[in-house]
C-alpha cells in the first residue's frame, strides 16, 4: 500500500518520538511509545487534516517469549476522510498504558477486554475490571503462556496442572 | 428479575423514595440472550445502567491461536450466529489478504449474494424482536415466517440451516445448486411486499411510535465517540457504510442506496433496518443479472479442496494435497491484516496476525454488537423509564454470542 501523505504530518509534529512502522497491507503503521500515545492521539483526531474519530478497535497482542513482551495496537478510521492508521505501542512486563478513553470513549470496553485477557492495566481508566471472565478468575486467559484448556481445579478436570502443586 | 436491594432511602416532601439496584437479567426474554442488567432505580426512573457481560464467552480468539485457519471458519459461524455468512466472509478476506490471492468473479457473486441474504435474516429478527419486546407479538411470528423462508434457501445453497461455513479462503465451499437462483429470486420478489405489511402492522402503530419516537435518542456525535457502526450509525444522521465507501468483493459494481435518518431514535434504528432489507433485496437481484460463469474457488490445490472429488481416486498429486490441507491445514506468509466488512450489525473487523505458519499467532475480532451495546454506558437522551431501557437494548440490535465471543 502506498504511504498516505498524511505520515509526513505526524512525522514533523513528533519528530523521534514515533517511529514509521511502514506500510502494511492494509494500512499504515506508526509505532509510539507508552508515553506519547495519548498525545498522539488526540494530534490525530484534532488535526483537520488527520481528524481520526473512529476508534475501530483496540487489542492487545503478547509475544512471549519475546522482550519487550506485549503490544497494544489502536485502528484508527476517519469518517471524514476514509483513511485508517494503525498505531503499535510496545510494552515492557508488567506492562501499563495509558488510557485514551479521554479521546474516544469506545476504548472503555476495548480497554477492559484486553485488561482482562492480557492483564495489561491501562492508567487512568475510569472503571478498569474484568469484563468477560469473573471476578475471582486467576491469570490472563490470552497471554501465550495461559493453557488452553486453562488450569485444574474443583469445575475444570481437564486443565493442565499448576506448576509447584 | 430478582435480587432487589435498598440502596438509600431519601425523606421527600410527600414521602419516602427509595433507590433500588435492579438486576435485569442474565436470563429475561426481553435482553436478547444472557446480558445482565444492573440497574439502579428510583422507582421507575433509571438512574445509571451497567451491562455486565461475559456469559457466553467461549474463548473464540484463543481457539482460533491453536487452530488451522479452515478450521476456524466454524468458529465464526458461532459470533453472530443470525448471519453466519458475513462473519465467514471477514475472515476469509483478511486470509487472502495475507496469501495475496484473487479470488474468481463467481464466487464473489455468490459471497455477495450469501452475505445480503444474511442481512435480511439479521434484520428480519430485529425487525419483529423490538415490536416484541414492546409488547406486539404479531410482528415476530410474521418476519420469522420470512425468515423460515431464508432458513430453507441456506439449507437447499449450504447444507445447514444456522452455522453454514459456507465461505472459506479462496472462494466459496459449493456452486450454487440446481434451482437456487430461482428461489432466490422468488424470494426477492415476496419480501419487498411483506415489508410493506410489517410496516403497516407496527410503523404507524400509535403504541410503538409512542414506545420508540424520540426515545433513546443518540447523537451524531456521540454516536462515532461511543464507535457505534452500521444501522445504529446511520439512523442518527451519519452517511457511512463500508460496501459503498471502502467496497470489497464486487459491491462497487451493483448500485444501491445507503439508508440514513436523522432523528437517531429508536423508531429510526427500527425503520432503518427495514429500508435496508428493501436495498438489500436490490443487491441480491442485480448480482442474479451480473453473476458470470466460472470458478467458485481458486484453482491452488494446497488452498482449496479439490472440485472434482473423482480426482482423489485416479491423481495421486490431488491426494498429497487433500491431505495435507486436511492434516496440516496451509501455511500463511508472515504479515498482519485488519480488514473491516459491512456486517448486518456494523463494522465487523478481523486483525489477524500470521506468523508464517498454518495458525494465526493472533486473531481479534472486532465485533458490532461489543461495541454497539457499550451505548447503554453512554451519553443516551430521553431514555428516562426502564420500559424506555428495553426498547433502546431491543433497538441496538447486540446478538450477544457476538459480544461475548
Amino acid at each position: 500500500m502506498a504511504r498516505p501523505a498524511f505520515c509526513d504530518l505526524i512525522m514533523e509534529h513528533f519528530g523521534d518520538r514515533v517511529g514509521d512502522g511502514g506500510a502494511g497491507i492494509d494500512m499504515h503503521n506508526i509505532e509510539v511509545g507508552p508515553e506519547n500515545v495519548v498525545e498522539l492521539c488526540w494530534f490525530l483526531k484534532d488535526t483537520p487534516e488527520l481528524s481520526f474519530d473512529f476508534l475501530s478497535d483496540l487489542c492487545g497482542v503478547d509475544y512471549y517469549p519475546d522482550s519487550p513482551r506485549f503490544e497494544v495496537v489502536y485502528h484508527l478510521f476517519s469518517i471524514a476522510h476514509q483513511h485508517r492508521l494503525r498505531l503499535k505501542c510496545r510494552l515492557g512486563d508488567p506492562p501499563h498504558a495509558p488510557t485514551v478513553t479521554g479521546v474516544w470513549s469506545t476504548a472503555n470496553w476495548h480497554e477492559r477486554e484486553t485488561f482482562d485477557m492480557y492483564g495489561i492495566v491501562f492508567d487512568g481508566h475510569p472503571n478498569l475490571k474484568r469484563i468477560y471472565m469473573w471476578d475471582e478468575f486467576e491469570g490472563y486467559p490470552m497471554r501465550k503462556d495461559f493453557p488452553q484448556r486453562g488450569y485444574k481445579d474443583a469445575y475444570n478436570p481437564f486443565g493442565e496442572e499448576r506448576e509447584g502443586q | 428479575m430478582t435480587g432487589v436491594t435498598v440502596l438509600q432511602e431519601s425523606k421527600r416532601g410527600d414521602g419516602i423514595s427509595q433507590e433500588v439496584l435492579l438486576n435485569l437479567g442474565p436470563q429475561h426474554p426481553s435482553t436478547h440472550g444472557v446480558l445482565r442488567l444492573v440497574l439502579q432505580m428510583s422507582g421507575e426512573i433509571v438512574k445509571r445502567t451497567e451491562p455486565f457481560i461475559g456469559y457466553l464467552h467461549r474463548g473464540t480468539e484463543k481457539l482460533a491461536e491453536n487452530f488451522t485457519y479452515t478450521q476456524i471458519f466454524p468458529l465464526t459461524d458461532r459470533l453472530d450466529y443470525v448471519c453466519p455468512p458475513s462473519n465467514n466472509l471477514g475472515f476469509a478476506i483478511a486470509v487472502e489478504q495475507l496469501l495475496d490471492i484473487e479470488v474468481p468473479e463467481r464466487a464473489q457473486y455468490i459471497r455477495v449474494v450469501m452475505v445480503e441474504l444474511a442481512r435480511i435474516s439479521g434484520h428480519l429478527l430485529i425487525v419483529g424482536a423490538l415490536p416484541m419486546d414492546l409488547g406486539a407479538m404479531t410482528v415476530l411470528l410474521y418476519t420469522m415466517r420470512e425468515r423460515e423462508m431464508l432458513m430453507d434457501l441456506m439449507e437447499m445453497i449450504t447444507g445447514a440451516r444456522m452455522h453454514t461455513s459456507y465461505i472459506r479462503v479462496g472462494g466459496v465451499r459449493e456452486d450454487f445448486p440446481e434451482g437456487a437462483v430461482e428461489r432466490i429470486r422468488e424470494f426477492c420478489d415476496i419480501l419487498p411486499k411483506r415489508l410493506v405489511d410489517y410496516e403497516r402492522l407496527v410503523a404507524n402503530n400509535r403504541v410503538f411510535l409512542r414506545r420508540t419516537r424520540g426515545v433513546g435518542v443518540i447523537t451524531p456525535e456521540d454516536a462515532i465517540d461511543m464507535g457505534l457502526s452500521g444501522p445504529n450509525l446511520r439512523a442518527s444522521g451519519v452517511d457511512w457504510d463500508i460496501r459503498r465507501d471502502c467496497p470489497y468483493e464486487i459491491y462497487d459494481r451493483v448500485d444501491f442506496n445507503v439508508i440514513t435518518r436523522e432523528a437517531g431514535d429508536c423508531y429510526d434504528r427500527w425503520i432503518c433496518r427495514v429500508d435496508e432489507m428493501r436495498e438489500s433485496v436490490r443487491i441480491i437481484e442485480q448480482c442474479l443479472d451480473q453473476i458470470p460463469d466460472g470458478a467458485f474457488q481458486v484453482d491452488m490445490p494446497t488452498i482449496a479442496y479439490p472440485v472434482d472429488k473423482d480426482q482423489l481416486a485416479c491423481s495421486m498429486e490431488t491426494h498429497i494435497h487433500h491431505f495435507e490441507l486436511s492434516a496440516y491445514g496451509f501455511k500463511v506468509p508472515k504479515g498482519e491484516v485488519y480488514t473491516a466488512i459491512e456486517a448486518p450489525k456494523g463494522e465487523l473487523g478481523y486483525y489477524v496476525i500470521s506468523d508464517g505458519s498454518e495458525k494465526p499467532f493472533r486473531m481479534k475480532v472486532r465485533a458490532p454488537s461489543f461495541v454497539n451495546l457499550q451505548a447503554l454506558e453512554g451519553n443516551i437522551q430521553n431514555m428516562k423509564y426502564l420500559a424506555d431501557l428495553i426498547a433502546m437494548l431491543g433497538s441496538l440490535d447486540p446478538v450477544i454470542a457476538e459480544v461475548d465471543k
